[in-house]
């Protein structure tokens, strides 16, 4: 009684963050997020070398005080590019996730809300969608337009779509017929106010939660088109390109392969486990039962 | 249950038919013209022309689909532009190296990840419990090429156990279980993850069911229970996430073929995206999307047939 009492003086981001700090692994993820995000938006200042600098007197070094994670094949170090690559990923997945998540709202929305046969058309798109191999489908549209991030991010955000869309669309639903959408029709509230105003916020937390588990797949999938030199144009460190100037040394420096890896799968660790401790504060259902 | 089959042989058909549809139209709508691409910036008009007759790109869109979907019905995906070889001959080569990378991944997968699921899951709330529960959230978060890398990296080239390149010898089965190794492992390990998560999941769900009460009422003793009822019944969305997966591991089996330098789909996309070998490119794309959108269709039924409930809800 007194624990419910406690939850409501709290506000409800508040509560949030409540769960979050007593989850241990829910606490790591958002440690390591908040590092990521830190570097990607200072990585400027804190670049110990410019990572794109050449320096071949100090090429293919290991680590050491001066460089912390070793030089590659041209002598830039490897850590400050680590640094700068960060930015990158944050840079895919930042227009990626929202601009998905923009249209899978507006398109689970009217699927959820409008008529049976627009439901049915708005569904077969998403299955159309989902019917590509993701890298595959990526591979095509390179292929055609090129290599760049501008087309990373479209392809990312076209197949990721139907992820968002379908969550929204089945929350909608669910919610259509309850009692307060109800009551807010008789009064003659518009489809627009139902949807913005009572719906909207019901799907947001199931929403974040998908956004944070989406993350690593969208990082994971740059830095997988970036190492096939479908992504980021050199001298652009990305994850993905460091591993694959790693790749090509594979047999005269380990460090770069281990250095370009690292960060990626940090960053994916971190999301995935603050998107699992988010969910659990979210669906209150689940709270305490794992 | 033919009528649930039918039907939804019907819906795979329509999502391929639209899917491809979409592939052109995509390629359509993007600036850039395939032809140009192919023969690169020194190409004059008249070779532009000639070989946008040749791949049919003189015509109007609608023409060119419902061309394209003629020729595909009949098995024609295009010839290759620069050996002309028929594009489905090509495809139909690689194709045995990629399915047999993604199928061993799957088994491997599949049995570890039932296994760790119905271990976790008796244990519940335990020390292992947790472990296996952090272990499996990270092998799904882990992106599959970073796996790949290391493991090239540390048992190829480090420690040799393992070939680095190739498939292996053709006809050599031990020679080729040798090679599947370490790319089979990079890109199943996720799978471990999920499919334990999954099996966890409905295992306890399927414990705190009646019919396993009733079980326990009657005295049966708990493995018999725990293996002989609820593990059965808990295999089954592992069904469904299979035939899903199938599209995963067509994408991860990419980098795979890439990091060892093995033969298969994604090897050959690669190297023709290099070359400008549109036709290649575009049949090797449709070819893999038809397998995913079959391996669904095909997990949809399996599961039909062992689970009765899904067949009665459409």
């Amino acid at each position: 009684m007194t624990d419910t009492a406690i939850v409501k003086t709290r506000g409800e981001f508040a509560d949030v963050i409540y769960h979050l700090v007593r989850d241990p692994l829910g606490c790591t993820g958002f440690v390591i997020v908040l590092a990521f995000v830190f570097a990607a938006l200072f990585a400027d200042f804190i670049v110990p070398y410019d990572p794109i600098a050449l320096n071949i007197k100090e090429r293919l070094q290991g680590p050491s005080l001066s460089h912390l994670m070793g030089t590659d094949q041209l002598g830039r170090d490897t850590f400050s590019r680590v640094l700068m690559g960060s930015r990158v990923a944050l840079q895919v997945a930042l227009p990626t996730i929202g601009g998905a998540m923009f249209i899978g709202i507006l398109l689970g929305m009217i699927a959820g809300f409008g008529s049976r046969t627009v439901d049915n058309a708005i569904i077969l798109f998403f299955d159309t969608i989902r019917s590509f191999p993701t890298v595959m489908f990526a591979l095509a549209v390179v292929a055609l337009v090129g290599p760049s991030l501008k087309t990373v991010i479209f392809v990312i955000m076209m197949t990721s779509i139907p992820t968002y869309g379908r969550v929204v669309r089945t929350q909608t639903l669910s919610l259509r017929n309850s009692e307060f959408i109800l009551a807010e029709r008789s009064l003659g509230a518009s489809v627009a106010r139902i949807l913005g105003v009572h719906i909207l916020p019901n799907v947001m937390g199931p929403l974040a939660v998908l956004a944070a588990m989406d993350i690593p797949t969208v990082v994971g999938l740059e830095a997988g088109l970036s190492f096939l030199g479908m992504g980021v144009k050199p001298p652009t460190p990305s994850w993905g390109s460091i591993l694959n100037d790693g790749y090509t040394l594979i047999r005269n420096t380990p460090w770069i392969i281990v250095a370009g890896g690292i960060p990626l799968i940090l960053t994916t660790l971190g999301f995935t486990f603050l998107g699992e401790a988010l969910r659990d504060v979210v669906d209150p259902k689940l709270r305490g039962q794992k | 249950m033919l009528k649930f089959a039918t039907k939804r042989i019907g819906l795979a058909l329509v999502i391929a038919a639209l899917s491809v549809t979409l592939l052109f139209i995509i390629i359509h709508l993007i600036p850039g013209d395939p032809a140009r691409t192919m023969l690169g910036p020194r190409a004059t008009a008249e070779m532009i022309a000639d070989l946008q007759a040749r791949m049919g790109l003189d015509k109007t869109l609608v023409e060119q689909i419902l061309i394209f979907f003629g020729n595909m019905l009949r098995g024609d995906l295009g010839m290759d532009i620069f050996s002309n070889r028929p594009v489905a001959t090509i495809v139909f080569e690689q194709l045995p190296h990629t399915l047999a990378l993604i199928l061993s991944a799957i088994a491997w997968s599949a049995t570890l990840g039932i296994f760790l699921g119905c271990f976790s899951a008796v244990r519940r709330n335990s020390l292992a419990d947790r472990i296996t529960g952090v272990l499996a959230v990270s092998f799904i978060a882990a992106p599959a090429f970073v796996i790949a890398l290391y493991s090239l990296l540390l048992f190829a080239v480090k420690l040799k156990w393992f070939p680095a390149i190739g498939a292996g010898e053709p006809g050599d089965i031990g020679d080729i279980i040798w090679h599947l190794v370490l790319p089979s492992f990079a890109i199943g390990l996720s799978w471990v993850g999920y499919i334990a998560r999954l099996v966890r999941a409905s295992m306890l769900e399927i414990m705190g069911e009646g019919h396993v009460r009733t079980a326990r009422a009657f005295g049966l003793p708990e493995n018999w229970i725990t293996y002989r009822y609820a593990l059965k019944l808990a295999i089954l969305p592992t069904v469904t996430v299979i035939g899903v997966g199938m599209g995963f591991l067509l994408s991860a089996a990419v980098f795979a073929e890439i990091v060892f330098s093995r033969p298969g789909l994604g090897k050959l996309v690669i190297d023709s995206i290099t070359t400008r070998n549109y036709p290649v490119v575009m049949g090797s794309v449709l070819v893999s999307t038809i397998l995913f959108v079959a391996s669904t269709t095909l997990s949809d039924i399996v599961n039909a047939i062992l689970d009765p409930r899904i067949r009665q809800a459409k």
